[in-house]
């Protein structure tokens, strides 16, 4: 058994059709710490105290956003820049987020192929991503596959519940230790990693 | 009670032209009083007017200003100067007695008057000195602290004078001194002021600082009269701290502002009483007192009562310096009397001088210490009167004396000149030395310390800045003492009380009082006289912003706006709204608001009563229709342009940008 929790980010909550869907499907898997990051900040006034505990009290940290210019919603930005602290998580005595796993959770506005070399964004998702990633690797964290949704405002209203419903079962892996750091050598996290995954 | 008239008439005509021009001309408003008193000095003596008494009674203004002078210093700061008090002062006196009674010696005196006169000169002129100080704001420097430790030295070193004098009584002047034995200090007037009423008789002990002590006191046994006199002074001190409170409180019944002028004044002149009673210095009872005080909230109440009579007697107090030079004699023996000054202000230049060397008192500072206190002071004409009643210093030698001191205080602001056309040139851009102490650089004065004004000095002072606080509520005043908060009482309303607060150096001043005419009136007052002071003003009501922007306030804070914009966010977050998009919702709301206050108010007329102001009626509709169309779900909606950010592109416009980029492919 792993201790997540979820850092859910995102201003217009109410407009959001995919992480509406996917908060509403992980709030039904127990045992898991969920946190709406705007709706406990609203203005702003992070406590990097009580959010550096809830760092320690958990093993995997999951970070649940829409993809803003590339990057995360500001909020969620000014949470690791308060939060990831020198001396706590890097640097000189930095060492408590050591071994911890961050894993992503993101939904684009951009169809797949729009992520490739060939298509209008020029690169690759992963390429985008590599900010967290290397955030995760100097705060010596292993960097899990993201889980994402391309197309996030097109896809049909039964492809947000089907991605909202694998969330759910990625984070009740996770809890159950089924999915680890070292176990799905893949560039994504997917429904069927996860298949493969339960039956290995 | 015409004379009375008449004589107040003139001191008060001649101060009012004089000073002024003295101002103008940048000699100090001491100058300005004294050649006002010289001025007058002929009517005075066709008049018949007692000088001298007048002046006694005119002393009293520096037992006021000695109060002030404690009322500033906490008994902290008192503590710390008593290295400088005693090593500064004592060896200032001691050095320039022992030098004065060797050049007496030299010119011929015996040992017993020559010493006498080292005493007399050895003091110096605390009226002038504070006086020109706190007029430019020399006080809180180095040499101005300097000055004054000297200053104060000086005023507890009269009362062992005043039993060492005696004691040199030499037998063979009793003769001349018989006939004004029984006076202690209208003899001289005898014989240097022709122009006095030879008549009085009064017995001014008890008005100036330089009490001889009254019969019954000298009566009593060593050990009794030393116990009397800690009686009284531990009797200022516990009476000043336990019973000022009771006193304003009580007086506070009658809600009458003359009365704590009253009440300020019963109090300077109670202790001055009871000072002189004792034989003690009522200067040095008073200054005591003052320091009690210091701490206390009603300090600033006291110094804006205490401050007009202060600036008034002292005033007088210089004219009769000035009237008092008796010209005949003067002009009879010229060569003697200007060069004993001369030689007597060089000298004590010459020890202040050395002490600021030994003292580490540096550059411009030296100057001031060292010109500022070359004079003789008032305690002088005290001690010279008391001489000459004692058989110390004989009539005649006395009445020359006389005469100097008064010529050394007339040159005074002389000195102060030479120090601002000369000294202070040659240091102003040389000299590198440690800067002046800043005191409470942008200091905030918060009026009023109720429920707004007290979370407004809750925030400035844990976020480390001083502010000094006034309010007039008792029970207000109770409960923070309760919580160790240091305000002041007073109503903020009164200039007299914004000045003793500090209005002049300060940057900031908070108006948190309730009464709406009140705040207007202040706004109005402070906007006006001070127009470098940003004001921070509460209003009560929406209208109110409008006055107070027409009484030139431009920092206005709604009162209630705040605390309402947070109830309507709880409310509904209550109702489920996400706790982003309520924030978000408020403050659009809050945008939208201040975009109407500010339009309205480019319509509001003070003059005109809203219901009759035509436009303004017209643009308050269109507002509320605005505002209508925003509950009815269109419009341009204080929920809509925030949440734009956050609304993700319809689908129509994502269709439309899947063709154009299909357009731009194919082209």
């Amino acid at each position: 058994m792993a201790n997540v929790i979820v850092y859910y980010a995102h201003p217009g909550h109410r407009h959001s059709h995919a992480n509406r869907a996917m908060q509403r499907e992980a709030q039904k898997v127990t045992g898991i710490t969920m946190v709406d990051l705007y709706a406990d900040y609203p203005r702003f006034e992070i406590d990097p105290d009580k959010e550096q505990q809830r760092l320690l009290d958990h093993d995997i940290i999951v970070f649940q956003f829409p993809l803003f210019w590339y990057s995360t919603p500001s909020l969620l930005k000014e949470w690791q820049d308060l939060v990831l602290e020198h001396g706590f998580a890097f640097g000189h005595g930095g060492d408590k987020l050591v071994g911890k796993s961050l894993m992503l959770a993101v939904t684009a506005a951009g169809p797949k192929d729009a992520y490739t070399p060939d298509g209008y964004q020029n690169h690759q998702m992963r390429e985008f991503l590599v900010p967290m990633e290397q955030t995760a690797t100097l705060c010596k964290m292993h960097f899990l596959p993201p889980y994402v949704l391309y197309g996030s405002l097109r896809v049909e209203s039964d492809g947000f519940l089907s991605h909202a419903k694998g969330f759910a079962q990625v984070l009740a892996a996770l809890r159950d230790d089924v999915l680890t750091p070292s176990s799905p050598k893949v560039p994504f996290l997917t429904a069927e990693t996860l298949t493969l995954q339960k039956e290995a | 009670m015409d004379g009375f008239m008449l004589l107040a008439f003139i001191f008060i005509v001649a101060g009012v032209i004089a000073v002024p021009i003295a101002s103008r001309l940048g000699l100090g408003s001491v100058l300005g009083y004294l050649l006002a008193g010289i001025a007058i000095s002929p009517l005075l003596a066709a008049l018949n007017v007692d000088v001298i008494s007048l002046q006694h009674f005119a002393e009293f203004g520096v037992v006021m200003m000695l109060f002030l002078v404690g009322l500033e210093l906490e008994p902290k700061m008192l503590w710390e100067m008593r290295h400088r008090l005693l090593g500064l002062g004592g060896l200032q006196v001691g050095g320039t007695t022992v030098l004065v009674m060797g050049c007496a010696m030299i010119l011929g005196q015996p040992w017993t008057i020559a010493m006498a006169i080292g005493l007399v000169f050895a003091l110096s002129s605390t009226a002038i000195v504070l006086q020109t100080l706190n007029e430019r704001g020399l006080m809180k420097g180095d040499g101005g602290q300097a000055s004054f430790s000297v200053l104060l030295f000086q005023d507890i070193a009269v009362i062992p004078m005043l039993a060492l004098i005696p004691l040199l009584a030499v037998p063979e002047l009793m003769d001349s001194a018989a006939d004004i034995a029984h006076g202690t200090d209208g003899g001289h007037a005898d014989t240097s002021h022709s122009t006095n009423n030879h008549g009085t008789e009064d017995d001014h002990s008890d008005a100036g600082h330089g009490p001889t002590g009254p019969a019954w006191i000298e009566t009593l046994p060593g050990y009794l009269r030393a116990l009397v006199t800690i009686a009284a002074v531990g009797f200022v001190i516990v009476a000043g701290s336990l019973l000022t409170r009771p006193i304003f409180r009580f007086v506070a019944m009658a809600k009458l502002r003359e009365l704590f002028t009253a009440t300020a004044l019963m109090m300077v002149i109670g202790i001055a009483l009871l000072m002189s009673l004792v034989g003690l210095s009522p200067a040095l009872g008073t200054f005591l007192a003052g320091v009690v005080l210091a701490n206390s909230e009603f300090r600033h109440e006291l110094e804006s009562d205490i401050d007009p009579f202060r600036g008034l007697l002292l005033g007088l107090f210089f004219m009769t310096v000035g009237a008092g030079i008796n010209f005949g004699l003067l002009f009879g023996h010229f060569g003697t009397v200007v060069g004993l000054t001369l030689g007597l202000m060089m000298l004590k230049a010459l020890v202040l001088l050395a002490l600021a060397r030994a003292f580490k008192v540096q550059g411009a500072d030296k100057w001031i210490f060292g010109l500022g206190l070359a004079q003789a002071g008032e305690f002088g004409f005290v001690l010279l009167s008391f001489t000459v009643a004692n058989d110390v210093i004989p009539k005649s030698v006395a009445d020359v004396l006389l005469l100097v001191v008064a010529l050394s205080m007339l040159l005074t602001p002389a000195l102060f000149i030479l120090y601002d056309r000369v000294i202070v040139p040659r240091y102003s851009d040389a000299e590198p030395r440690d800067p002046d102490e800043i005191e409470e650089s942008g200091k905030v004065i918060i009026a009023g310390h109720g429920r707004f004004g007290g979370i407004v000095n809750r925030i400035l002072l844990g976020a480390g800045y001083s502010t000094v606080v006034l309010d007039h509520q008792f029970d207000q005043l109770d409960r923070l003492r309760a919580f160790g908060m240091k305000i002041h009482y007073g109503d903020a309303t009164r200039p007299d009380l914004l000045h003793a607060a500090g209005i002049e150096e300060a940057s900031i001043l908070v108006v948190a009082i309730d009464d709406r005419e009140q705040i207007n009136e202040l706004v109005r007052y402070v906007t006006h006289n001070y127009p470098h002071i940003h004001v921070v003003a509460r209003a009560v009501d929406r209208h109110h912003v409008y006055e107070l922007y027409a009484a030139g306030a431009r920092d206005i804070i709604r009162d209630t706006f705040d605390s309402s914009l947070r109830a309507g966010r709880s409310a509904l977050e209550a109702l489920g709204v996400h706790n982003y998009e309520a924030e978000r919702m408020v403050r659009g709301f809050e945008r939208q608001d201040r975009r109407a206050l500010v339009d309205l108010a480019n319509l509001y007329d003070p003059d005109v009563p809203v219901h009759e102001n035509k436009d303004y009626i017209a643009r308050a509709q269109e507002l509320r229709a605005e505002e209508e169309a925003v509950m009815s779900g269109h419009g341009n909606s204080f929920g809509g342009r925030y949440q734009r950010g956050w609304e993700p592109p319809t689908l129509q416009d994502l269709e439309a940008e899947i063709a154009e980029s299909q357009d731009a492919e194919t082209t």
